[in-house]
């Protein structure tokens, strides 16, 4: 099995690593922001899918990592590169900050207080008194870094394995912080809070951490984004952003890693494929992909994908002793699509 | 295959510029060109808050499908392909990308909006591709030393805020003036040319100043406080859906100041019939363009071309609605820089021949309003006349003003 696993892998690497290759500089360009936006769900999944918190404002997480790249590079001239760690501590210390007063608030009260964020953030970046640094709404324009002098890419290529690179740590990342004790710890609080203090964890703490976490992967997708998209202007980051995310983290499946890519996909190319297909009503073909997926795959894709995989793996001779273990789908409470770690 | 054809129009567009240089003969081609087509790209928000733009894109489309119809332009047909931004700068910066990278366009003509447009700025420029007769006032689009391949096309707001100041002072020296502006770039031009225009008075005479930001469901507290300012001259800087909620939140509340609305606003289809013809007496606004309400045009054979098009080209758009006028004109506009152009269809000739149109006179235009362009003078219209609304239309009133020479 770890072997089947490990050439899965491989085989995603490369074909992520040989697509630039394949594709012109605007798909390419395209998929690097499917993957920003991926890196940016993965950070609202530990959040939401994860720990429960609900934020309807991770764009303002978002907008507050561009700002940073966008005002390091040109006002203090410093290399894009440098900008990704700074825009996650910055991130983090804004997200820690907020779960604070988050520790109060539950559920959809938690959604409002965090979707106020999201709708002040345009406004407090127009403002007169940050309009020194932010460039008010003129915004600022950034140029598009180059690549290493010697490697035969494009500027839109290099970015891609740039951000590609980025992803690939942020998951290991993420991976590592959720598959063990603080994971456990973290659903725990999620499905019981009462139960998960009982059982010694540190909500306060726990809960503020996440946040703090959750905001640094986000600022660090704001800041790939917005070196990728060359502007930052405070119409970038309007309400319907912090939307979009939260569409791209159900889309994807909630409490699942690999799903914030598929969500970075969706978000990224669905709203492109529904004006392909009707220019006069795109977000209502848009509206129908959303309602279809969710019926289809009311665990995201990564739950669809995970479900097909245990169907594969049933039928195989080798796993078939598993099915003398009375399976506990026989009671009809989950169901055989269900992600196990749900 | 996109990279093998993209490759190929690179090497023709290569090609061209050689030729350039020495004794060109036959046709030359920039990218998006056949002997039988020309490409065009375009964004305009067909969805999101500034959708009511949307009018423009669909006319442009219209207007070449007439062009089209009747053969062309030398024997090309015009491809105008039209996305959706949502007024959203990223994704402007994704569709003029794919426009430019994927679509392969000769240029970008129209495009909406002063965020969408500066997202792209630079990057048009560095690809050397035409972005040609924006569809914003602001008055950095007529660069030519710094952007070569942008140009604007109506007269800047900068330009239209000083024509109000000037009436103002001559007209109403003691006025008190409220103001309420877009708090974006747009609005700023505007409001940075008006005080340029009351000069050393604007201290004295701007009493109140008031901004909303585009995503504001509505201004209608922002009205109020221009009101107990006890503001007199009211200078009303909003897009269409706003304007339309100013003119009747000051109705409502009864509120009667001399009210100057921006010329991007003045639409009576779209905004002064919602915000009520009866609540829109008296505003004064700026022209440049034939008002399709007006009846002492109706007869004119310039209005019954329009309408003729109107008819049967865009017959579910609004026949009130200036928007459709307005790309009338633009599209007009083009079509004559690409009729100049000949069998020259590089980039670089496109620019060429835009900066150079010499008192072109457009049907639909005031008589008297001219569009002159030259490699230093990238606005190409700059005159306006102000008018008056009379409950059913806007009444022309003084004499056509040159807005480049009311400093």
């Amino acid at each position: 099995m770890p072997t089947g696993r490990a050439l899965a892998l491989a085989a995603v690497l490369i074909g992520a690593g040989a697509l630039p290759m394949l594709l012109g500089d605007y798909r390419t360009f395209q998929l690097t922001l499917a993957l920003v936006y991926a890196i940016a769900i993965l950070g609202l999944n530990i959040l939401t899918g994860y720990n429960g918190q609900v934020s309807l404002g991770h764009g303002a997480f978002y907008a507050l990592g561009a700002y940073t790249a966008a005002i390091m590079i040109t006002q203090g001239g410093v290399a894009y590169y440098w900008t990704l760690p700074v825009a996650g501590a910055v991130g983090f210390g804004a997200g820690f900050l907020f779960g604070f007063p988050a520790l109060r608030l539950q559920g959809l009260y938690l959604a409002l207080a965090t979707f106020a964020l999201a709708v002040a953030t345009p406004q407090i970046l127009k403002s007169s008194h940050l309009a020194a640094w932010t460039g008010g709404v003129q915004g600022i324009v950034i140029l598009k870094p180059d690549p290493p002098a010697g490697l035969p890419l494009s500027a839109d290529q290099w970015l891609y394995y740039v951000t590609l690179a980025v992803l690939a740590v942020l998951l290991i990342g993420a991976w590592n912080l959720l598959r063990g004790r603080s994971g456990r710890a973290l659903e725990a609080i999620r499905d019981n809070p009462i139960a998960a203090a009982a059982m010694g964890i540190d909500l306060a703490l726990y809960k503020t951490l996440t946040f703090g976490i959750s905001a640094a992967y986000t600022s660090i997708a704001g800041a790939l984004g917005a070196i990728v998209i060359q502007f930052v202007a405070p119409d970038s980051f309007t309400v319907f952003l912090s939307i979009t995310l939260l569409v791209g983290l159900v889309v994807g499946g909630l409490a699942s890693i690999p799903g914030a890519i598929f969500g970075g996909l969706f978000v990224e190319l669905v709203p492109n494929l529904a004006e392909q297909i009707s220019k006069a009503a795109p977000w209502a073909i848009y509206g129908a992909f959303l309602i279809a997926f969710m019926y289809v795959m009311p665990y995201g894709v990564w739950g669809l994908m995970r479900s097909l995989f245990q169907r594969l793996r049933r039928k195989s001779p080798a796993t078939s002793r598993l099915r003398q273990v009375p399976a506990p789908a026989k009671n009809g409470r989950s169901k055989p699509w269900e992600p196990s770690d749900h | 295959m996109g990279a093998v054809r993209s490759l190929m129009a690179a090497w023709v567009f290569i090609g061209g510029l050689a030729l350039l240089g020495g004794a060109a003969s036959g046709a030359q081609y920039g990218p998006g060109v056949t002997d039988t087509l020309i490409k065009i790209g375009n964004t305009n928000p067909y969805s999101g808050p500034a959708s009511a733009y949307g009018a423009i894109g669909r006319a442009i489309a219209a207007y070449f499908a007439k062009v089209n119809d009747e053969g062309g332009i030398n024997g090309r047909k015009i491809d105008f392909i039209s996305l959706d931004d949502g007024y959203s700068p990223p994704r402007t910066v994704e569709q003029i990308r794919k426009l430019v990278e994927q679509d392969q366009v000769l240029l970008i003509f129209q495009s909406l909006g002063t965020p969408t447009n500066t997202a792209v700025h630079q990057y048009l420029n560095a690809k050397e591709v035409p972005q040609l007769f924006v569809a914003t006032g602001a008055s950095k689009w007529g660069q030519p030393k710094k952007f070569p391949w942008t140009m604007g096309w109506q007269p800047n707001y900068q330009s239209e805020a000083k024509i109000y100041a000037r009436y103002i002072l001559k007209n109403k020296p003691d006025g008190k003036i409220g103001i309420l502006y877009q708090n974006d770039d747009y609005g700023k031009d505007y409001l940075q040319g008006f005080k340029a225009g009351l000069g050393d008075q604007a201290a004295k005479m701007i009493v109140a100043e008031q901004s909303y930001e585009v995503t504001d469901p509505t201004i209608d507290s922002q009205i109020i406080s221009l009101k107990n300012s006890g503001a007199d001259v009211f200078f009303d800087i909003t897009t269409p859906k706003f304007a339309a909620q100013a003119i009747r939140k000051a109705a409502d509340i009864g509120w009667k100041p001399l009210h100057f609305l921006n010329n991007v606003s003045n639409s009576v289809g779209s905004v002064l019939t919602p915000a009520g013809l009866d609540k829109s007496k008296g505003l004064i606004t700026s022209l440049y363009e034939k008002d399709p309400t007006d009846p002492q045009w109706q007869d004119s054979p310039e209005y019954l071309a329009w309408i003729n098009w109107m008819d049967k080209y865009n017959p579910d758009a609004d026949k009130t609605d200036q928007f459709n006028v307005y790309a009338y004109n633009a599209a007009m506009t083009l079509v004559q820089v690409l009729k100049q152009c000949g069998d020259d269809l590089t980039r670089a000739n496109v620019m060429h021949e835009a900066a150079n149109l010499k008192d072109f006179e457009l049907p639909m235009l005031l008589p008297g309003v001219v569009i002159n362009t030259s490699p230093s003078d990238f606005y190409p219209i700059e005159s306006m006349q102000l008018a008056k609304f009379d409950g059913e239309k806007w009444v022309l009133f003084g004499d056509v003003i040159d807005a480049s020479k009311a400093k």
